[in-house]
Formats: structure tokens, sequence, C-alpha cells
């Protein structure tokens, strides 16, 4: 048993590039769920067409920060299309339309053939090689004792906390906004910002499509880094971890998605790495769990975490608790 | 060649879990693996040629079958005495195996004629099995009205199962506000019950029918424990709905991976009724298990029905569900109405669970796949009432079923969503529902 080695590893990915990717997608997803109260469950969907946005575009020959315009737009129009005809409706039918319009998106990329524009179950590799050719870091082992990267895992995780800290003063900027108070005004309560004349709707619409954009941004940190999408990676479950991050982190909150994303993977990877290790020494008897099992147990432990954290605390670590308990009758 | 990091295999586990709710499809493209995937394993496509029909089955000798590559023919092969075959592969993409039915010994054919040629992708150094179903069916090629037919009556069959796992779904939302995203797992809890009792190597192996009774019973107390034990705690301190949602969110990912562990991923059929010789009504031809889950689940509905009208259980069922505070005030047990709600609409689930099981295999996630589709049903029914379930789930399942007519089966559940967004888009109150402001 090394557990200074699973330690190590939990650190390495709790600061790594899918931590990044994790905080970021929570910041927008903050700005949604935290600030306006958008129960948005098709939050992968953002990650989804930004990714392929990008991949589809270099894979057809353009330049990488073509892709990521597309990527972009492609979450400007995804987020108009899920708001423009749920945003009238009620919280819980946001819920299912938004769940399931990120899968119908999924069916479809995923549908069609490996000659298509987006390969179906083969997905688009090598797209990310730009990216990596602007790497200014010289070859080598950068760290300290056992947490340490490769200049390319060095750089990606560079990129990746810049974007997560642009996108969290931005965020911070917009909610100190008057636009942002009247977010939080629709959060607390809808009929009273309509009844102040306040376009709620337009203002909604707004939140979703910002948020998805920021989405977007981690979507294609994730898929330039594993230079690989596939439409498998893109499914419900997905979300479901974002909102467990957002809500470990504290919903509502400035610095809750990073916190949230840091712990999210320490404990996961910790976890994981441990019970493989227990299992390895026979502590945990293998007809009990075996190694194949680690990956059920990871996503056993976050729903639980998740309807843990919802009932005994929802403002996560640093939220506030009368920030959080929208909806509550 | 590229380092990979622990945070590579961490989500490459993701793409695996992901890869597992569609495992026929995709095998296991990604593992928790510090190596490169292996890349001199050769592709390879196989099967078995069998006469089900036989018992016991029958394996067929001397069938040949050609894989193509487009137009381009890559290989061939016939079966040996196992009624085995294998086409090795050039390498991964999509191809299309045929099989010549010609060579099939006299009276044997496919049960689908439109299922001669198969199309499969193959991954890199995978190997794919394929199944072509053997039949009686030999010669009569069924004109386009009988085929939509089938497939409008396959729908039915479809769709009563899903109104039956759904009726839960929708009088729980009713009596309580809860949009349940753990009902799925009702579903999986009752196919899963009845599966360790009949079909386990180490359980009890009953019968499947005593075994379904018996998930029914199982899926109500499920309902039980997850109302008396979580939910109801949860109205009492006052938690908000959205907080709900999350917490069943939550919930439902807890119990669809603990099911994972204990079940494993591969789908497992029940060992009876699986392969039936299809029995013709008219131009309908359906297997006997079909017509007996139709027939059971409408039986079932129609009681469902009568219970809700005409007993004074049902009445204060339907004065809870249209409001509350009123139906206290008339001196209605609200919290018992919800208990037996949340027991009965569970059993429910249990028992379409044990059906979809029945027709299709079982896998730890099946009601989670299942779960959209019934949140495509009530909403187009109406949530909250359960006319609105059935009417929704018959509407989907036809819709679905007979869609596969034109666009290929793995657009099905995009269909059932198609239906849903439109649903909310046109007519958000539902079917049934009464118009009110949703919003």
């Amino acid at each position: 048993m090394d557990i200074v080695e699973v330690l190590a590893d939990a650190i390495r990915v709790a600061i790594g590039p899918l931590a990044a990717a994790y905080a970021l997608a929570a910041v927008g997803l903050n700005l949604q769920f935290g600030y306006t109260g958008l129960l948005n469950f098709g939050h992968v969907a953002f990650l989804m067409v930004g990714a392929y946005g990008t991949a589809i575009t270099v894979d057809q020959g353009g330049p990488l920060w073509l892709g990521l315009l597309v990527g972009v737009a492609a979450a400007v129009a995804l987020g108009l299309l899920f708001g423009l005809p749920t945003l009238r409706l009620r919280a819980d039918y946001l819920a299912i339309v938004t769940i399931a319009a990120a899968e119908v998106l999924r069916i479809l990329i995923r549908g069609p053939g490996e000659d298509s524009l987006t390969r179906g179950v083969f997905g688009i590799q090598r797209f990310g090689n730009d990216f990596f050719d602007l790497n200014p870091f010289p070859n080598g082992e950068y760290g300290i004792g056992r947490v340490s990267f490769t200049e390319r895992g060095l750089w990606v995780l560079t990129v990746a906390w810049a974007l997560v800290a642009v996108f969290t003063v931005l965020v911070v900027l917009l909610t100190r906004s008057p636009w942002g108070r009247v977010l939080r005004a629709i959060r607390e309560d809808e009929d009273a910002a309509r009844s102040l004349g306040k376009n709620v709707f337009v203002l909604k619409l707004q939140s979703l499509v910002i948020g998805g954009v920021i989405g977007a941004f981690s979507g294609m940190l994730l898929a330039i880094d594993r230079q690989s999408v596939n439409p498998d990676s893109y499914l419900p479950v997905v979300t479901f971890a974002i909102y467990t991050v957002l809500i470990l982190g504290g919903p509502a909150s400035r610095l809750g998605p990073i916190v949230g994303a840091v712990l999210y993977w320490f404990v996961i990877q910790f976890t994981e790495g441990f019970a493989r290790e227990a299992i390895r020494a026979g502590w945990i008897p293998e007809s009990v769990l075996d190694e194949t099992d680690i990956g059920a147990l990871r996503f056993a432990l976050v729903g639980l975490g998740l309807m843990l954290l919802m009932i005994f605390r929802p403002q996560g670590i640093l939220g506030k608790r009368e920030e959080v308990l929208i909806d509550a009758q | 060649m590229r380092p990979r990091t622990r945070a590579w295999g961490a989500f490459a586990l993701l793409a695996l879990t992901g890869a597992l709710a569609v495992a026929s499809a995709m095998p296991a493209s990604a593992q928790e693996d510090d190596e490169e995937t292996p890349v001199d394993e050769p592709e390879f496509v196989r099967g078995r040629i069998q006469d089900k029909t036989k018992e016991p089955s029958k394996p067929l000798e001397g069938v040949e079958l050609t894989a193509k590559k487009g137009d381009r023919e890559v290989g061939e092969a016939v079966t040996d005495e196992e009624g085995s075959w294998e086409i090795m592969l050039p390498g991964p993409g999509t191809y299309t195996v045929t099989l010549d039915t010609d060579t099939l010994p006299k009276g044997v054919g496919l049960r689908d004629e439109d299922k001669a040629s198969l199309e499969v992708e193959i991954e890199e150094g995978r190997a794919k099995g394929l199944i072509f179903a053997i039949g009686e069916r030999t010669t009569t090629s069924r004109s386009p009205a009988e085929r939509l037919l089938n497939l409008g009556v396959q729908g039915i069959r479809v769709g009563v199962v899903l109104a039956l796992a759904s009726v839960g779904l929708s009088l729980i939302f009713g009596v309580t506000g809860l949009v349940n995203f753990a009902h799925g797992e009702v579903v999986t809890f009752g196919a899963l019950i009845a599966f360790f009792l009949s079909a386990s190597a180490g359980g009890p192996e009953m019968p499947l029918v005593a075994a379904a009774v018996l998930a029914l019973l199982a899926g109500g107390l499920f309902g039980y424990v997850l109302e008396s034990g979580l939910f109801r705690r949860l109205r009492r301190r006052r938690s908000g709905n959205v907080a709900l949602i999350v917490v069943s969110i939550g919930l439902g990912l807890f119990l669809r991976h603990v099911f994972l562990i204990i079940f494993g991923e591969r789908p497992r059929p029940f060992t009876e009724f699986t392969v039936q010789k299809n029995f013709d009504v008219g131009p309908i031809s359906l297997p006997p298990k079909d017509f007996v889950i139709i027939g059971l689940s409408l039986a079932l509905l129609v009681a469902v029905g009568l219970l809700l009208q005409g007993t004074r259980l049902g009445t204060a069922m339907r004065a809870v569900s249209d409001d509350r505070d009123l139906a206290e005030a008339s001196g209605i047990d609200v919290e018992r109405v919800i208990l037996v709600t949340w027991i009965a609409g569970a059993a429910l689930a249990g028992l379409g669970g044990v059906f979809q099981g029945i027709t299709d295999k079982i896998t730890y996630d099946m009601g989670f796949t299942l779960l959209l589709s019934m949140f495509a049903a009530v909403i187009l029914g109406g949530i909250g009432t359960a006319y609105g379930a059935m009417a929704g789930g018959l509407v989907i399942g036809v819709t679905t079923q007979v869609s596969t007519y034109w666009v290929e089966s793995k657009y099905k559940l995009g269909v059932a969503l198609a239906v849903l967004i439109l649903a909310v888009l046109i007519r958000p109150q539902g079917l049934l529902g009464r118009a009110e402001r949703v919003g």
C-alpha cells in the first residue's frame, strides 16, 4: 500500500487540467443555477457543442482559432435553442427539457457513420496540435516531489486555470452589476422581478447563454487536452458531476466552483486510488468489490455526496444558506 | 506517443461508464490503463447461426456470409458444424455483413427478411458478435402496411409497459409535486429482484411468474422505504422543489451504480420466455409473451383507473393532487395518501421493469434509459394525472416504434425526446392536463 503515491495522484488530479475544466464548467453553471436559479440539467450539451465545434472545424481543415469561435457560436445557438421554448415554463419543465435536449443532441452526433461530419461513435482525434505547438515550456518534468507534470501537462494546466481565473472575474463583475442583482431577484421571486418591469425572460436567456458559453470553453479545454471527442463522453452523468462540484463549493459564491472542483477531484481520485490499493492488498475481499467496480464506486459516491450535500448543506463550503434555499415553499 | 496522467485515466473512466450505457454498441473503448491501446490485435466479426425454434437449438452448418466495406468485399465465411463463423477484417470501420439466405437449409429462414444484411461498426483491435435471428418465416415478404401494423402493435407493447412504469411517476408528482429522477431506478430494482429470484445462478431459481409477483411487492416496499425514509422527512424540513429534484438525481445516480456493482455491466436475459415462436393473429405476428404483457398491463392500468375513480382512496388521491390544503382541511389523511401513492406507483414501476426485462434484456441502467421516455410520456399526457401517463405512454410507444419504419432504430430515443420537446412547446399542460399556468 503506497499511500504517498495515492495522495500524490490525488493532488495531481485536483490541480490538473481536469479539475480546471470542471471548475470552468461549474463557473458557467453557477451563473445559471447559483445566481439565476435555472435548473439546467443539460449543461453537458454546452461542453459537447464547444468540443465538437472545435473538433469538426479543425477536422474539416480549418485553423484552431476558427474552431474555438465555432465552438462559442454553437454554444450561443444552443443556449437560445434551450432557452426560447423553456424559460417561460416552471423549473421542473426546464430540467426535463434540457436533459432531454442534451440527449437528443448526443444521439444525433452519435448516430451517423465514420464518414460523416461527426464521425459517429468513433469521434474525432488529434485536432489540438496547434495548441500544443504554442507551448512555451521546454521539455521536462515540472513539479514538487511526486506531484509533477510534463511540459505538455503544465501548458494545459496553465491555460486552463488562467481561463478559470478570467471567467471567475467576469462572473464576479457581472453578478455585482445591476444586471446581476436582477438575476438574483429573479431567483428569489420571479413574479416580484416581473412586477417591477424587468424582462425576466430575456434576463434568464442571457444568463443561460453566457453560462453556456463558459461551459463550451470547458468542453473545448477537455477535448483539446485529450485530443479527442467522443459522443459517449457527454452523458447526463457529467452534468450531475458538475452539479456536485458546484453544490460542494457553494452555489452563488465566487470561489465555490474552484474550491468545489479541486476538492471533488481530490476526494474522487483519493478514494479510487485508496480502494484500488486496498483491493490489491486484500483488505477488501474480491467478492465485495473488485477493480472493475471502481468506476461504478466513483459515481455511487458522487450520487450519495450530491444527495447528502443537498439535504444537509445545500450552501456547500462557501455559499450562504439564505442564498441557496431557492424555491422553498 | 503522449504520456498519460492519472487524470486521463480518470476521465477515461467517465467515458467508460458512458460506454456502459450503450454496452452493446460500444465495447469498453476507454480503460483505466496507463498503456497505449493495443494496436496489433486484428479486428473480427463473428457469430453463431442456430435454429432456435428447435429444442434444443440446432446449429446450422454450411451457411455462407460475406462482409463488405462499402461496395468492396473484404471477407467471407462458411459456418462449421457448430454453426460458428468468423471473418477477419482489414481494419476498424463500418462493415455490412450479409447472410446468403439461399444457403440456409430448407424450411429455415430469417425471422425478419430485412435483416439478412447487418451493419456493424468495429473499433480498433475489437471483435464484435453478430446475431442473425433464424426463425420459421421463410417466404412471404410483408407488405408495407403489414409492417407498419406490426410496428404499431409492438409500439402498443412498448407503450403499455411505459405507461405502467410512468403512472407512479405522474401520480407522485400529482400528490407531492416531486419530479422524481430516481423513478427509473425503481424500475430497474423490480427487474433485478425478478432476475435474482428466477434466473440468477445462486438464487432460488423460482418460476418467473412467481418472481414477477414478488418483484411487484418488492417495488412497493422500495417505494415505502423511499417515501417514509427520505422524501417525507425532506418535506417536513420544508425543502424546496429544486432541492428535492437534485436529491432525487443524487439518489438515482447512487442506486444505479450500486446496481452496477452488484449486477455488472453485461446485459442479461431472464431464463424463461426468451426465444419464442411468433404467434399470428391475422397479419399481426408477435411472440406470445408480447400478447401476455399487453393483456396484463392493460388490465392493471384499467384497475388503476377503477381505483382512482371508484374507491375512497382513489378519490382521496385525486383530491390531494388537486389541492393539498383543501384535501387536508376536508379531513383527508394526506400523508397516508402520499405513502399509498408511493407504494402503488413503485410497485407498478417494478413490474414494468420485469416486463421490460422480458422483452428486452436486463441492464443496471435500463430504468434510467427508460426514464427519459417516461418523462416524455407523462409530460405529453399531462403530468400529475394517471390517465395522462397512460395516454402519453401509448403515444410515445407507438410513435417511437412506428418511426423505426423510416428512421434507424438507434434514433428511437431521439424520436421520443423530440416528441417531448414538441409537446412542451405546443401544449405544455399535456394532452389531458388542464390549461393552467406552468411557468
